[in-house]
């Protein structure tokens, strides 16, 4: 990989400080930073292009519509989807997975069952047990093991021909466990069941191939990859897409209107009343082409080593236990330490100038799981260090003295 | 004392400390050493439940003055509630319905009640507040 040092110049956050100390940024599992590259793309859009996309016929529209589209196909490019028409641009991976969840309310009834992975971010949970209540459908569980890997064999026994739909995320948001995604999806389409992927905490670590997966849906927040908030992407087979009925009604999506009746405009506007995040899907291609610059491989094997480096030093302090040990893991670290409440370690980091997150991490089924109230969380990204980690250390042992 | 001095009593102690590590110690000391609540009071009617930490809080109505407990399962918060504890609790309800928490921001820890920080300690300042007025009604 390109050197670090290099890649933090590119991030102008990185060198503030907190309550007086460098900061150290390590919750990036809930929102990365953003480079640069990406900042002088929305600058430039509201300073050159700003204007109402699709519907235009100025310049500036044309403009923003050119390039907002160009982001569209680079998303297509970037996770090799068939075609355009199948990216729809989102608020985010919640907005994304409520399009699929409403969409199911016309195709589901009383005893379809629905499967969905004890590792779920509230996200991935909540729009389906809504769209239970919507439709008798029922939601059953599939569960893992201590380390926090799915126990793949009760899925396989969990699945049947009452089966209609899988949902699971391509990575653990508070357990950083690497789900075996090609084999659920390959399994629950020998019983006919759509797979929805959220791919919200995956999309900065793995680039991911959505034609050879095979997977029905995927779910992408651009926030988690150096992209702005607000914004992500909806990825469905069109013959899913074609058989779901609109989320919202308003501009944009439809084909006519009259009072007697209104048709809807084809994919992928059917998805996308109103008007859009326009800079910010601009500023998500942008997002991805930085990505893409630095490599998704080589970021990969770079956080691989940081996350090797932060076990084995986190490991060394007395009382502190991991939670999520998958052999399959991406670099999110959720600890505690015996005796010693989350929320007071992450307070004393904070004085530390170091960023994690504590709690339950929106997961708390999995909290529920360890019978924990919550972890502190260290996540990582490819512009952390060696560095960082052992100021981690320090201050993680700072406040264990402090606390116990 | 009334609330005021208690408050003042609370802002001169904090201002002998240098620096926020003696602040937070002497807060995880006041969280450890404070005997805060009942065990039989820790029902889930008592509990304010913070995104972060949980809150229990108890009150009773000794002649015309209310007496908090209170406990948190995070040590820096129950060392929040031990400072609101030592300024609120045995005090006349009006006095308490009247009283502002403005001397947790002079003693450097306004963070911790915060909205959004969701330990807890926001809804437990409201709770006192409306315990007050409920015992406020009862005594006239």
């Amino acid at each position: 990989m390109k050197d670090v040092a290099q890649i933090r110049a590119d991030f102008p956050i990185l060198s503030r400080t907190v309550n007086g100390q460098p900061l150290v940024y390590l919750d990036n599992a809930a929102t990365s930073q953003t480079p640069q590259q990406v900042i002088d793309v929305i600058v430039d859009y509201y300073s050159r292009y700003n204007a109402n996309i699709h519907r235009g016929v100025h310049a500036l529209s044309q403009e923003a519509t050119d390039a907002y589209e160009q982001a569209r196909q680079k998303i297509q490019q970037h996770f090799n989807i068939a075609a355009s028409r199948e990216v729809i641009f989102t608020s985010g991976t919640t907005h994304s997975i409520n399009i699929v969840a409403n969409g199911f309310t016309t195709l589901l009834q009383k005893g379809d069952e629905l499967l969905v992975s004890a590792m779920e971010h509230h996200s991935n949970i909540v729009p389906w047990q809504m769209l239970c209540e919507r439709t008798g459908a029922t939601l059953k569980v599939i569960p893992m093991n201590r380390e926090g890997e799915l126990r793949m064999d009760v899925y396989h026994e969990l699945l049947s021909e009452n089966t209609k739909l899988v949902f699971c995320n391509h990575i653990s948001n508070a357990l950083g466990t690497i789900n075996p995604i090609e084999k659920i999806i390959e399994v629950a389409h020998a019983v006919e069941a759509a797979v929805v992927i959220d791919g919200a905490q995956a999309a900065p670590h793995v680039k991911a191939d959505l034609q050879a997966l095979d997977v029905d849906f995927y779910t992408v927040s651009a926030h988690k990859l150096c992209g702005p908030t607000g914004v992500g992407m909806l990825y469905g087979k069109s013959e899913w897409l074609a058989k779901l009925p609109p989320y919202q009604g308003g501009g944009e999506m439809i084909a006519e209107v009259t009072f007697e009746k209104t048709t809807y405009a084809d994919l992928p506007h059917k998805f996308e009343a109103g008007t859009p995040n326009i800079c910010g899907g601009i500023a998500f291609g942008a997002a991805l082409d930085y990505l893409n610059g630095i490599g998704l491989t080589e970021i990969a094997a770079y956080e691989a080593s940081l996350l090797a480096y932060a076990t084995e030093e986190l490991l060394k302090i007395a009382g502190l236990k991991i939670y999520g040990t998958a052999a399959h893991k991406t670099a999110v670290i959720s600890f505690n330490i015996e005796g010693i409440h989350p929320y007071d370690i992450g307070t004393i980091l904070d004085k530390l100038g170091i960023a994690v997150r504590t709690g339950h991490h929106c997961a708390q089924p999995i909290m529920d799981f360890y019978q924990i109230p919550g972890t502190v969380r260290a996540s990582f990204s490819f512009y952390n260090t060696k560095e960082e980690i052992d100021a981690l250390v320090a201050a993680v042992e700072r406040a264990r003295k402090m606390l116990s | 004392m009334d609330i005021k001095e208690i408050q003042e009593d609370i802002i001169a102690e904090f201002s002998m400390f240098d620096d926020w590590m003696q602040r937070y110690e002497y807060m995880i000391e006041l969280g450890k050493s404070l005997p805060l609540i009942e065990e039989t009071y820790k029902t889930d009617d008592n509990i304010i439940k913070g995104c972060q930490s949980k809150v229990w809080v108890h009150a009773e109505l000794e002649t015309d003055k209310l007496v908090f407990t209170a406990d948190s399962d995070a040590i820096i918060t129950k060392g929040i509630i031990a400072i609101l504890i030592r300024a609120f609790s045995n005090q006349k309800p009006k006095d308490i319905i009247e009283a502002d928490t403005l001397f947790i921001d002079k003693i450097g820890l306004k963070e911790h009640l915060s909205p959004t920080r969701a330990n807890g300690l926001v809804s437990m300042i409201k709770q006192l507040k409306l315990y007050a007025v409920a015992y406020q009604t009862q005594l006239k």
